[in-house]
C-alpha cells in the first residue's frame, strides 16, 4: 500500500471543498482566500506527480502573486469592512446544470478512453530537463513570453496612470 | 493510481470554476472562476506530462502559469479602470455596449 493514493484523496478532498468556497462564499474577501488554499492544494497535487519545480512556481507565482493582486484590487474596488463586499450570485440554476452537464460528459468521454495506468520511471532531474526543454526546444515561445510581459506590464501601468 | 483520477478532479475543478463564471456577478469574483478553470488545466497538462514521460506539457505548464499571471494583472487593471469610470465592478451593471 503506497502512500500516494491516500496523499491524492486528500488532496482532492481539499481542492474540491477549497473550490466550491470559493464560488459560493458570500464574501470576496473569503473567496479569494480559499482560492489561495485552492491553488496551494494543486502546488500539492503536483508533488504527487514529481514535479517539485511546478509546485514551487505554482505556490510563488499563483498563490503569491495572484492573491496578492487580487486582494490589492478588492481593497481598491470595495471596502474591506461592511455590507459592500459581500456578493451576490445569479443564474445558479442554469450555471449549475451548466456545469453539471459539463462535468458528466467529461466524466463519460474519460471513462471511455484508455489511458495509461502506470506512470513511467523517474529518469534523471525533471527541473533539470524543464530548464533544457525551455531553454532549446522552447526558447522561441520563452522569449516570446518575455515579450507579453512587458506589454502586459506597460498597458496594466497605462491603465493605471492618474487622471490629468 | 492512473491517470483517470487526475483528470476527472481536474474536470471537475474547470465544472466549478465554469458555475463560478456563470453565476458570479462582480467581476473580481468572475476572475477567480476563470482562475479555477485555468488551474484545472494545469493539472491536466502535468498529469499528461508526467504519465506519458514527455517533458513538453511541464514546460507548457510553466508558460500557463505565467501568461495566468500577466492575465490577471492586466484583468484587474481594466477591473480596477472601470470601477474609477463608472463606481462599479457589478457585471451587469456594465452594459455599455449592449444595443
Amino acid at each position: 500500500m503506497s502512500l500516494e493514493p491516500i496523499a491524492f484523496a486528500g488532496l482532492a478532498v481539499v481542492l474540491l471543498a477549497s473550490a466550491l468556497a470559493v464560488v459560493l462564499t458570500k464574501n470576496l474577501f473569503h473567496s479569494v482566500l480559499y482560492l489561495a488554499l485552492t491553488l496551494v492544494g494543486t502546488a500539492g497535487i503536483f508533488l504527487t506527480l514529481d514535479a517539485e519545480f511546478l509546485a514551487a512556481v505554482q505556490v510563488l507565482l499563483y498563490a503569491g502573486g495572484v492573491v496578492t493582486i487580487v486582494v490589492f484590487a478588492i481593497v481598491v474596488t470595495e471596502r474591506l469592512v461592511g455590507d459592500r463586499i459581500t456578493q451576490t450570485s445569479r443564474h445558479l440554476v442554469s450555471g449549475g446544470v451548466a456545469a453539471l452537464a459539463l462535468l458528466a460528459v467529461l466524466l463519460v468521454f474519460l471513462r471511455s478512453v484508455p489511458l495509461p495506468a502506470t506512470r513511467p520511471a523517474m529518469t534523471g532531474d525533471l527541473t533539470r530537463a524543464i530548464g533544457v526543454a525551455v531553454l532549446t526546444r522552447w526558447v522561441l515561445p520563452f522569449e516570446l513570453l518575455g515579450v507579453l510581459f512587458v506589454t502586459g506590464l506597460l498597458g496594466a501601468i497605462y491603465f493605471a496612470r492618474p487622471d490629468e | 493510481m492512473g491517470l483517470h483520477p487526475y483528470l476527472a478532479l481536474a474536470a471537475a475543478l474547470f465544472s466549478i470554476g465554469l458555475f463560478g463564471v456563470i453565476s458570479r456577478r462582480n467581476t473580481i469574483g468572475i476572475l477567480l472562476g476563470i482562475e479555477l478553470m485555468l488551474n484545472a488545466v494545469n493539472i491536466n497538462l502535468v498529469a499528461f506530462a508526467r504519465f506519458t514521460g514527455a517533458v513538453a506539457g511541464m514546460v507548457f505548464t510553466v508558460f500557463t502559469i505565467s501568461i495566468t499571471v500577466a492575465e490577471v494583472a492586466l484583468g484587474l487593471a481594466i477591473v480596477i479602470l472601470i470601477f474609477r469610470v463608472r463606481h462599479t465592478v457589478i457585471a451587469d451593471h456594465l452594459d455599455l455596449l449592449r444595443g
